[in-house]
């Protein structure tokens, strides 16, 4: 008991950390540029980060039971490109989304298979997965495909009129997804699993949790919110193309190490995911406005992400010592 | 009998075989012209001293990652190293960065390793200090890495004109490609430092099981920063001979998912990704399979966006042999097959 509620203060404090640093980066671009503090920045790092949310929100289920995923970009990728190809040879939106959202499923269950069963690395087995994906894109078009499908096009361009700023409709997914992750993780037997068998798989194990379901399920949700992530970018660019968001993964997976996930599983939260991709967004922004190289975006996110992980080190040995 | 399996139990045993399949498949689609080589200007030149100059890059990156893979580690910022390392030697050569040294190839080209060292150095002292999981560890230098190296060129793509450079990639000695000899210098120093030194027990020891070698008092971190060290030095050089290839450092291209590559090739040469026991020569020919893949998928006119799908069917099918778990299950199957 007095674990758990370690824990869970570490989840808080982290947490925290990270919703401040969002109000710190925000408050800094409000005093430095004219114009910064408005709703539509606000609103905007929504609408550019949306497919970001969704594909960090999958990946946090992963990292959470300990392992990792590093083929979503590539899932994403593939994604839109063949929703773009399906598009173009004038297949109808309503087949074309459910098809590609049960392949993104058909993908992570094989590989969380292959992972369970035969006991392989997460990594190596989703680096197969991202060369398979990233390959299968190229197979199908090496070009850029637009995408001209009327219910695209409704999707991608309406937006609601908030004050100053405005969401676009696909937004909503995003939250939904969000809600939904939430839910899942905290009032679910499921959700609790997936924190138990992070904290110590072979506990789970011998309190007779299904690990091995568990385990495999966690990989089918991320490659689902891959995928989906995929036909909200694809709304968001309204094209396809086979070299698109190279490296995203590792954009998902720092976004939740920001927002306080402990890359050896059983800490974290999906809110924390989401303001973590929502600094990455204001870093960017910041980046804009300051007119710089957007290579400081990059360089500027590393260092966070270096300075998250120390921290996030020095409180979990403190626990380990505070265990003996 | 014996010594049928001391020759099958070796560990480049397979990926050996493996390649001469390949040679030989490439053999028989080519009619035979896959072998010739011709001597043009006292230089050789022939498909397989093709594979063997464009494979240095990817030779090099896993004499460095078999070592660290051997610890039970990853290092996946290579790639960004290649890049700094590049942009480093090239904005040297050019004048932009230390200008006092006029553009000096050797300064530039010993600047460009201590980089390499210094990044490799940033990745073993994250991993072995701060106990940071080595994936995490070199993901910080793998986002930072090409903004760092974009930093230095600022931003542009830094062209050379320097004979001196060129020769790193395109220069021969003896007729043979000078990438060759730099590979088999690596190759040289490292089976010499893991098989005359006690330093390659310490190393298996180290992956086998971290905690015990420290008890048997092995120095596990100075091990673990040596072995990033030395892959961050060999990635800068893979970085030179890349820039010199193309002569220049482009920052967002050198070295992109060739870490990813590198450690396929590891995989293929039977080294486990869990650590402990190692083969460097093993590793080679790893590389060597991979780059004539790409090779043969180009010689055969297969289209080439096709060689990551042929990669990931490949990395699937060598891990599911090294897993204890699917042989297990697949003998299971036989049996039950044999009892029916």
């Amino acid at each position: 008991m007095t674990i758990k509620n370690r824990k869970l203060h570490i989840n808080n404090i982290s947490l925290t950390i990270t919703a401040v640093l969002f109000v710190a980066l925000f408050t800094f671009g409000s005093v430095s540029y004219d114009q910064f503090f408005s709703l539509s920045t606000f609103l905007n790092l929504f609408n550019d980060n949306a497919y970001l949310i969704i594909a960090s929100v999958g990946v946090t289920f992963v990292l959470l039971t300990g392992g990792i995923d590093i083929s979503i970009a590539s899932t994403i990728a593939f994604t839109c490109v063949f929703s773009a190809y399906l598009l173009r040879l004038g297949v109808a939106e309503y087949i074309v989304i459910p098809l590609v959202l049960l392949i993104g499923i058909l993908l992570g269950l094989g590989m969380g298979y292959m992972i369970q069963e035969y006991k392989l690395q997460p990594f190596i087995v989703t680096l197969a997965g991202q060369f398979f994906m990233r390959g299968l894109c190229s197979v199908i078009s090496t070009q850029s495909i637009p995408i001209t499908n009327e219910f695209y096009k409704h999707v991608a361009l309406n937006k609601i009129k908030l004050g100053s700023g405005k969401i676009y409709y696909y937004v909503f997914i995003a939250l939904i997804i969000i809600f939904a992750a939430v839910y899942l993780l905290k009032y679910t037997r499921f959700g609790r699993c997936i924190y138990a068998i992070g904290g110590n798989e072979q506990s789970a194990n011998l309190m007779g949790l299904p690990v091995r379901r568990t385990k495999i399920t966690v990989y089918a949700i991320s490659s689902f919110c891959a995928a989906l992530a995929g036909v909200v970018f694809s709304f968001y660019t309204l094209a396809g193309y086979s070299l698109q968001n190279i490296g995203l993964e590792l954009d998902a997976i720092s976004s939740a190490v920001i927002g306080g996930t402990l890359l050896t599983g059983g800490v974290g939260s999906v809110l924390g995911t989401t303001v973590g991709v929502l600094i990455q967004g204001i870093i960017q922004t910041i980046v804009t406005y300051q007119n710089l190289n957007t290579w400081w975006t990059k360089v500027a996110i590393a260092a966070l992400l270096c300075i998250f992980i120390v921290i996030q080190r020095m409180i979990s040995s403190r626990t380990e010592k505070g265990k003996r | 009998m014996k010594k049928i399996t001391r020759i099958t139990g070796w560990q480049a045993f397979w990926p050996i075989m493996i390649l001469l399949g390949i040679l030989i498949f490439n053999v028989i689609i080519t009619g035979g012209s896959f072998l010739e080589m011709k001597i043009v200007d006292h230089h050789l030149y022939g498909r397989i001293i093709d594979i063997i100059r464009n494979g240095s890059k990817l030779m090099l990156l896993s004499i460095g990652l078999t070592l660290v893979l051997a610890t039970g580690g990853t290092d996946i910022s290579v790639g960004s190293t290649m890049a700094i390392s590049g942009a480093v030697a090239c904005s040297i050569i050019s004048g932009t960065l230390l200008t006092g040294v006029g553009g000096n190839v050797f300064v530039a080209i010993l600047v460009a390793l201590l980089a390499g060292a210094a990044c490799g150095a940033w990745n073993g002292f994250l991993v072995s200090k701060i106990k940071i999981q080595p994936i995490v560890a070199t993901m910080i230098l793998m986002v930072a890495g090409r903004g760092i190296a974009q930093l230095i060129t600022r931003g542009k793509i830094v062209t050379v004109n320097s004979d001196a450079y060129y020769f790193i990639n395109g220069g021969y000695i003896f007729g043979l490609p000078f990438p060759l000899f730099i590979v088999g210098f690596a190759l040289l120093l490292s089976l010499l430092l893991t098989k005359r030194t006690a330093f390659g027990l310490f190393l298996e020891a180290t992956g086998c099981n971290s905690n015990a070698s420290k008890f048997t008092g092995i120095h596990v971190s100075k091990i673990k920063f040596l072995v990033y060290t030395c892959s961050g030095i060999l990635a800068a050089i893979a970085g030179l001979i890349e820039s010199a290839g193309i002569k220049g450092a482009d920052c967002n291209n050198a070295g992109l998912m060739i870490e990813l590559d590198a450690i396929l090739a590891v995989a293929i040469g039977g080294t486990s990704l869990n650590g402990g026991r190692f083969s460097i020569p093993a590793s080679i020919v790893g590389a060597i399979i991979l780059q004539s893949i790409t090779t043969t998928v180009y010689a055969i006119g297969v289209p080439p966006e096709i060689i990551q799908v042929i990669k990931a069917v490949l990395v699937i099918i060598i891990c599911l042999f090294q897993s204890t778990q699917f042989k297990t299950a697949m003998m299971n199957k036989l049996r039950i097959r044999k009892v029916a």
